[in-house]
């Protein structure tokens, strides 16, 4: 027996519509029905509705992080040469220090790059009671005195939103004192459901006090914005670089490897693209309405959908000349890249995997594993929202509840002077042969029929997964890499990527199938004996089928395809 | 030692009765501390004689971690012992936070004893207007206090504030030890004012302790930063408050409230608020 077949009959024992039941089983009612709602099984042809960025039930094991995470953590965290500060405890300043793997190079010889520090006013019981205003406008001091950043940038935490320190007064205030750029963000962790309420929030912040500071018109002709590319573990490095071959200049990207000077001028270019369209669409869209920017949705993870991503944007600037050189581009990097990815591929086809994370990401790397022939049979977000699953087309169904009520909307009217009626033109020219802007189509529509997709999914879901459809690998976070990878299956880190990366275009996928190819292939998960099958008395389920994978040396079949894999 | 903290809707009076009751408590031998959870910090003003008191927050702050009891404590009239817990300026910070900080520290420098190391018979806090955040319940919560007095008078937001804080006292009341000992009515004249209260109190499943009537004497004395059984031991009014005193130190009626829903309020005020 083959380890291939071992894996399709394990998927086939059990119907989605009945994991579902599995999972579901062990809840209370009413949280059953509340999870229900989140976990639907897949038909591309007619997309169900599924229910996301709603309240974690109390008690669940979410992947889930909060508001300052997203708004500090994620978005603007990147930004080097903004100088950061987080009111509040000394916690999440410490915890959100360097853990997404960011990455960053100072442009000049010289430049200090802040993403290496965790700067907090260290709230402690005094600020709390007193209020921690004159604390924070002495933090800002000290640092400007021993930095002297461009920018400093204030995050709100929970305690700070409770007693009412006015972060914004304070950074007007130093803003004039210092004569350079001080501004805050409200993103106490409360503030929403998941860490995307802060993603809203920092796209707001970023666009009220940076974009459009600098007007220097762009030389070159083919200009773009890369938004929502975050430089893990050098990403945007690798997507810059491609660019750059194919003669693409990027202005900015938010938030990966940028400087403060990039995004004041971010307005300049000729469009911008977006890779995670939870964290950063709202920036698309206000830049689009104050500028007439228009934005499409690229994907540079995966080989296929680099290429497909890099075609559009040449479409985009209507230039035989761009297009050819693309082409030439597409060709050679494919030419590079196909001994690996054949290679992997034999070992690999057919294998499943199943991706939580992020707002993106889980989509996005369904496209790297089709590359090497695998594919999702379960995917969902963290913290994303309807029209991530099913596509921008859902938006005006969307019902705005009170946690999305208490964010911010910005109105943005357009810029009298600087917005670009051309642009409206010429999108408007391009829409009418085909091109299609502002289109999300969403994760579920490039889903098989009968995967599973499940929003906020729990550790006990994951577990029951595991043990009923066996993936052989999960792409997921820190929070269940560990208790995945004590059932023998193998975790990969979407956010962190663990040690790893780059991962995106072409020379990034080499680097994820090589990875893929090793964690599945190496021995050691033969040694992991799964907790369901160490204790079989134990264990209060003895519904699902039992596991076929074999135990090292047991058979000669199984040291066979161990060898094959080696 | 007996735990008593005094609330009641901002305003009605609770730092005067507090004050003018334990004097007198301590008229007639008793040994008290008053704990202010004001951040006006104005809750021992008439006991000390308009000293300006060190509140506890601002010796924490000012000393850093290292407070002696006699920083924060004061003595007052007939050997009463007064703290100030002390608080943010309006509009900044937690003073509810404060409050919490600040009996903590009590409790770590030992202050529930006399100077010279004898127990107290009664601490008194001194509680800000209604139960607005866990802050201010501080006192009732994890038996700190665990006889509670509501002032009030007949008006209706002072009668709505003392069930409010029955709420309060309810809550805490299924997990701890507290309980509600009675209603001081400190009167306003409202008409049929006594009555309405005793009828109010039973209601809650509690008793009027005492109805102190209004008198400018209490004014007065205020005036000259003293409370009434100091300013004029000879007067009416200090007399009405060795009554309350009296009635506080024998009562042994302690219940856990039960809270009058509004319609309940509303038609107690129907019924005795309207003269014809």
């Amino acid at each position: 027996m083959t380890t291939e077949e071992t894996n399709c009959e394990a998927s086939e024992a059990m119907s989605p519509e009945a994991l579902k039941e599995e999972m579901l089983k062990a809840y209370p009612s009413k949280t059953a029905k509340k999870r229900g709602r989140q976990m639907v099984v897949n038909d591309p042809e007619a997309i169900p509705e599924i229910g996301a960025n709603s309240r974690t039930t109390p008690g669940l094991i979410t992947q889930r992080g909060c508001t300052y995470a997203g708004c500090r953590g994620v978005v603007i965290g990147p930004i080097h040469d903004i100088l950061h500060i987080t009111h509040g405890p000394i916690g999440c300043g410490y915890y959100s220090w360097l853990t997404r793997r960011n990455m960053a190079k100072s442009v000049n010889e010289g430049d200090t790059n802040y993403l290496q520090y965790a700067m907090s006013t260290d709230m402690l019981e005094e600020q709390i009671v007193f209020g921690g205003e004159k604390k924070l406008k002495q933090a800002i001091q000290e640092a400007y005195d021993i930095f002297k950043p461009k920018a400093i940038s204030i995050y709100a935490t929970c305690p700070v939103g409770l007693i009412g320190d006015d972060v914004h007064a304070v950074a007007k205030e130093m803003k004039e004192t210092l004569g350079i750029n001080v501004f805050a963000f409200s993103c106490e962790g409360y503030r929403g459901v998941s860490q995307s309420a802060g993603h809203h929030i920092a796209n707001n912040g970023v666009f009220k006090h940076i974009i459009g500071l600098d007007d220097t018109p762009q030389e070159h002709p083919y200009t773009i914005n890369v938004l929502g590319e975050y430089n893990i573990g050098g990403d945007a490095w690798e997507i810059d670089a491609l660019l750059r071959k194919c003669g693409i200049h990027v202005v900015s990207t938010l938030s990966g490897d940028v400087n403060y000077e990039q995004i004041k001028n971010a307005h300049t270019a000729h469009l911008n693209t977006i890779m995670c369209h939870r964290s950063i669409n709202y920036m698309a869209e206000m830049m689009e309405k104050k500028f007439g920017i228009p934005w499409i949705k690229v994907n540079f993870i995966g080989a296929d959908q680099t290429a497909k991503s890099l075609r559009k944007i040449a479409a985009f600037f209507e230039s035989r000349e761009l297009s050819d050189r693309v082409e030439e581009v597409i060709a050679q990097e494919m030419a590079a890249l196909r001994p690996v990815r054949e290679e992997v591929t034999a070992r690999c086809k057919g294998k499943k995997a199943a991706l939580f994370v992020g707002g993106s990401r889980a989509h996005h790397y369904q496209d790297l594993f089709k590359d090497i022939g695998m594919e999702a049979v379960s995917a969902g977000y963290e913290f994303a929202h309807r029209d991530d699953y099913e596509g921008r087309a859902v938006l005006p169904s969307i019902k705005v509840d009170a946690d999305s009520r208490n964010i911010e909307e910005l109105t943005v009217e357009e810029d009298p002077q600087r917005f670009r009626s051309d642009f409206v033109d010429k999108k408007k020219r391009l829409e009418d042969s085909g091109f299609t802007f502002s289109d999300y189509n969403g994760m579920m529509v490039e889903m098989k029929k009968n995967t599973l997709v499940i929003d906020d999914i729990s550790h006990h879901e994951i577990e029951k997964l595991i043990q009923i459809w066996k993936p052989d690998i999960i792409g997921s976070g820190i929070k269940d890499k560990f208790v995945v990878e004590k059932m023998g299956i193998p975790c990969k880190q979407l956010h962190s990527y663990d040690y790893g990366g780059p991962y995106a275009v072409f020379t990034g996928a080499a680097n994820f199938y090589r990875e893929v190819d090793r964690m599945l292939h190496t021995k050691v998960w033969q040694y992991v004996v799964p907790p369901w099958q160490k204790s079989a008395g134990d264990m209060a389920s003895p519904r699902h089928a039992p596991d076929k994978r074999e135990k090292p040396g047991t058979t000669d079949a199984s040291a066979e395809s161990i060898e094959q894999a080696a | 030692m007996r735990k008593v903290a005094i609330y009641g809707k901002g305003g009605i009076g609770k730092s005067t009765t507090t004050q003018n009751t334990v004097a007198g408590l301590v008229e007639k031998g008793k040994k008290v501390m008053v704990v202010g959870c004001d951040p006006k910090a104005d809750s021992t003003r008439l006991l000390l004689g308009g000293l300006a008191q060190r509140s506890v927050l601002d010796t924490l702050r000012e000393e850093g971690e290292d407070v002696e009891l006699s920083d924060i404590r004061a003595g007052g009239y007939c050997q009463s012992l007064c703290v100030e817990s002390g608080g943010p300026e309006p509009g900044v910070g937690c003073a509810g936070r404060g409050i919490i900080t600040s009996i903590n520290m009590l409790e770590q420098l030992d202050a529930y004893k006399t100077e010279s190391g004898d127990p107290l018979d009664y601490v008194f806090y001194d509680v800000l207007g209604d139960v607005v955040c866990g802050g201010f319940a501080m006192p009732i919560r994890e038996g700190k206090a665990e006889e509670i007095y509501i002032v009030c008078s007949g008006e209706m937001m002072a009668m709505y504030a003392a069930n409010n804080i029955s709420k309060g006292i309810l809550k805490f009341a299924q997990s701890g030890a507290v309980r509600l000992g009675g209603l001081i009515c400190n009167s306003r004249k409202v008409d049929n004012e006594r009555e309405m209260i005793e009828q109010f109190a039973k209601q809650l499943g509690t008793q009027m302790i005492h109805f102190v009537p209004r008198d400018n004497d209490v004014q007065r004395a205020e005036i000259n930063r003293k409370t009434v059984i100091e300013w004029n031991p000879e007067c009416k009014q200090a007399d009405e408050y060795r009554a309350l005193a009296n009635a506080i130190d024998g009562n042994d009626m302690f219940v856990v409230p039960k809270p009058l829903q509004i319609e309940q309020l509303e038609k107690l005020l129907m019924d005795f608020g309207l003269m014809d």
